[in-house]
């Protein structure tokens, strides 16, 4: 079991956990996650992991209300449980003075992208950050994001904080200013990072897209998660979840995650 | 002189009808008559041709002849110098082509039931006494590990704890088995004997570590760092082949791997009392024909497909899974088409299956697996209406610690390269089973990890 030891609400449906993972501290690095099984019932969940704190042997994870399970899991308090953690799992996001790194997350991708975004700034890249939301209440790491970044740009769909817009216009707008930007990196939903990774494509600045397929064990074994990557079938949880976006496709990937619409629907009623 | 002999017995099984609609098991094994009678059907040859057959050596006539005496107690102590796993065994193993292939009486008539014998002893034990745990050897103070808590890691680390190493089993998975936990469904393999077999290997004082990853959360070196003297790797093939045909993305395909997966570890039978989901469509098609594709057109009948089909390149006589299964398979109901291969599968604009395009097939000559190569009819290709298709051809070698581990060698299939004595190209770590010959049987994973176990008590002796 795996105690739950802080809880924040970071906004509404997002939750923050500090959980006591002992065995996945060790390893963990930016950009690897871990599967979570809430109980004897639960779904293996994946969930990225936000940080990790050797000494006291928990690591942080940032849950967004999606479905049955995740509401389950947000539902915890301080002193409950997780029965089952694994990992860490995938590959590390790839850390190296690239340069200047645009680091676009949609929504909850933040939390996918501020351990990465730490680790680029120490190995001393220029770090602009670009977070979207749909509207204010639902931006979330703002601060953690500022004390790392050189720049941080925020946009909203309803305008009600920052740039009215989508995260594309906020990069358009670091072209149009010629910002040399060496390297993005991006998550989110996935018509964002289809949509970043098209309006850098002109530019030919390495997108590097950090995919959400659905997985199942995650280890390797059941190809649940894969992905047409480069023409050629990926598995997500081994070979990612980082991806060149020039060659993922990204509407096989949509159609993908809507596989089991229907039966999460009737997951939430139950 | 003549002697009417008893015909061998026949295992009950549960009416199709019924058994195609839920998950409860299928064979119910020998009443104690039926045990008795088959049992003295076994000529008790000197020469015990059929332990030859057995991958892990049971001593086969001497258990026979505890049972014909009505000592149960003693056949299953007899199975149990052996086989750490009996319970699984008598259910799963295919005796038919090991010790059954071997028997005697196979010549003239039809061979002793040795499975259903072994499966009845151990079934006994488990009604009547409780767990005994057997003497074990003096405690040595050293650590070893085992990866992978499937047949192979089970009965490595079973035995390494007999001979009193302090063995600890790291499983990545939420519960103990591996390939007999995800992969073989309840109705042929009931979690309730899982359970009860893997409780006697942790009773044998094997410490299983559940969620734990191997080549992830610890890496061998780490392993060595946390004085494990030597290591066994048994994780198996895991890592689905597919069919590298256009249209294998849609949803509604599902590697077989995903598939029993999300039946049988997570119970999507039990949808949404558990909550991973699992969607089959009216036409199901399995391809392949191994025991793992049986299993599969099995599940999606009692999932409730109307129609569930078995789609197969070669012919019947080439079938490789078990021919109770296919049996089985066929008193269910289920629709097996020979000779037929997949070239496409069709999507609807919602990206999910509608069809899927198949080729006729004929023989021609034998290939390097010795049956005869399936050749394409030229014209023959045909589209049926299809909903949902799982991939049932077979398994690679699982990658994840050849890839994470410097220095371990593999062959040009992904199988860990091992010497005679299990041990791969780094001191210390062994390799059986699945990860170095490719997908074989539960029992041959067994007989290698049994094999293993005895190598590596050699090595670490001679460490000291």
């Amino acid at each position: 079991m795996h105690n739950i030891r802080e809880k924040r609400i970071l906004a509404k449906g997002i939750v923050f956990f500090k959980v006591d993972a002992p065995l996945v501290v060790r390893e963990a690095k930016a950009g690897q996650f871990v599967i979570v099984r809430l109980d004897e019932f639960g779904e293996r969940i994946p969930l990225t992991i936000f940080d990790s704190d050797r000494a006291n042997g928990t690591i942080t994870l940032i849950i967004q209300e999606v479905g049955r399970s995740t509401k389950d899991l947000c539902a915890l308090n301080v002193g409950d449980g997780i029965l089952d953690i694994l990992g860490p799992l995938g590959n590390p996001s790839e850390i190296e003075n690239f340069g200047t790194v645009a680091i676009i997350g949609g929504g909850v991708g933040a939390a996918e992208l501020y351990p990465v975004a730490r680790d680029l700034k120490n190995r001393g890249n220029k770090i602009i950050v670009i977070l979207g939301t749909r509207s204010k209440d639902l931006v979330i790491l703002e601060d953690e994001m500022k004390d790392i970044a050189d720049e941080i740009l925020i946009t909203t769909d309803d305008g009600s904080y920052g740039i009215k817009g989508l995260v594309t216009d906020a990069l358009k707008k670091l072209f149009e200013r010629d910002e040399s930007i060496d390297r993005i990196i991006c998550c989110g939903p996935i018509l964002m990072m289809k949509a970043v990774t098209e309006t850098a494509r002109p530019k030919n600045i390495t997108t590097i897209v950090s995919l959400n397929a659905i997985l199942l064990d995650a280890t390797g074994m059941c190809g649940c998660c894969r992905v047409m990557v480069g023409g050629e079938s990926h598995f997500s949880c081994v070979d990612g979840p980082d991806f060149d976006g020039f060659k993922v496709d990204f509407d096989e990937l949509l159609f993908r995650n809507k596989r089991f619409l229907d039966e999460e629907k009737k997951a939430l009623e139950s | 002189m003549l002697e009417k002999r008893t015909p061998r017995q026949r295992q009950r099984t549960r009416d199709p009808k019924q058994r195609s609609k839920d998950f409860d098991e299928v064979a119910l094994g020998f009443t104690q008559e039926q045990a008795m009678l088959e049992a003295k059907r076994c000529l008790m040859c000197k020469k015990k041709p059929c332990v030859a057959g057995c991958p892990v050596d049971i001593d086969i006539p001497e258990f026979i002849a505890s049972i014909v005496k009505g000592d149960y107690e003693g056949a299953i102590r007899k199975i149990k110098e052996k086989n750490n796993l009996p319970a699984i065994c008598g259910r799963v193993c295919p005796q038919e082509t090991q010790c059954e292939a071997l028997c005697t009486l196979s010549a003239k008539e039809k061979p002793v039931g040795i499975g259903a014998l072994e499966r009845f002893a151990a079934d006994w034990e488990i009604a009547h006494l409780k767990l005994k745990v057997p003497k074990i050897g003096n405690r040595k103070g050293i650590k070893v590990a085992a990866v992978g808590s499937g047949p192979a890691g089970l009965t490595a680390a079973a035995d390494l704890a007999k001979l009193g190493y302090g063995v600890t089993l790291f499983e990545s998975l939420s519960a103990s088995g591996g390939v007999l936990r995800y992969g073989i469904p309840e109705f042929r393999l009931p979690k309730k004997i899982l359970n009860l077999e893997t409780e006697y290997v942790r009773s044998l004082g094997v410490d299983i570590k559940l969620n734990v990853l191997i080549g992830r959360t610890f890496t061998i070196t780490d392993l060595f760092n946390e004085g494990y003297k030597a290591i066994f790797l048994g994780t198996g093939a895991g890592l689905p082949y597919f069919l590298g045909i256009p249209g294998e993305d849609l949803n509604g395909v599902y590697s077989a791997n995903e598939f029993l997966t999300r039946v049988n570890l997570m119970h999507a039978y039990e949808f949404p009392k558990y909550k991973t989901p699992i969607k089959i469509g009216e036409r199901v098609a399995v391809v392949g024909a191994g025991n793992t594709a049986m299993d599969c057109v099995r599940v999606a009948k009692r999932l409730g497909a109307k129609e569930a089909m078995i789609v197969y390149r070669r012919s019947e006589r080439e079938v490789p899974a078990r021919r109770a299964e296919v049996d089985n398979a066929e008193e269910e109901g289920i629709e097996f088409r020979f000779l037929t291969a997949p070239v496409k599968i069709e999507g609807n604009e919602k990206g999910e299956v509608k069809s899927m395009t198949c080729l006729k097939m004929e023989l021609g000559e034998p290939d390097e697996s010795g049956r005869r190569r399936p050749i394409p009819i030229k014209g023959s290709e045909y589209t049926m209406p299809i909903d949902t298709v799982v991939i049932g051809i077979g398994q690679a070698p699982n990658p994840l610690i050849a890839h994470t581990t410097k220095g371990l060698e593999v062959h040009k299939g992904g199988e860990l390269k091992v010497d005679k004595n299990y041990m791969t190209s780094i001191k210390g770590v062994f390799a059986g089973g699945d990860i170095t010959t490719g997908e074989g049987t539960v029992i041959a994973a067994m007989g290698a990890g049994k094999r293993a176990a005895v190598a590596m008590d050699r090595y670490l002796r001679e460490q000291r």
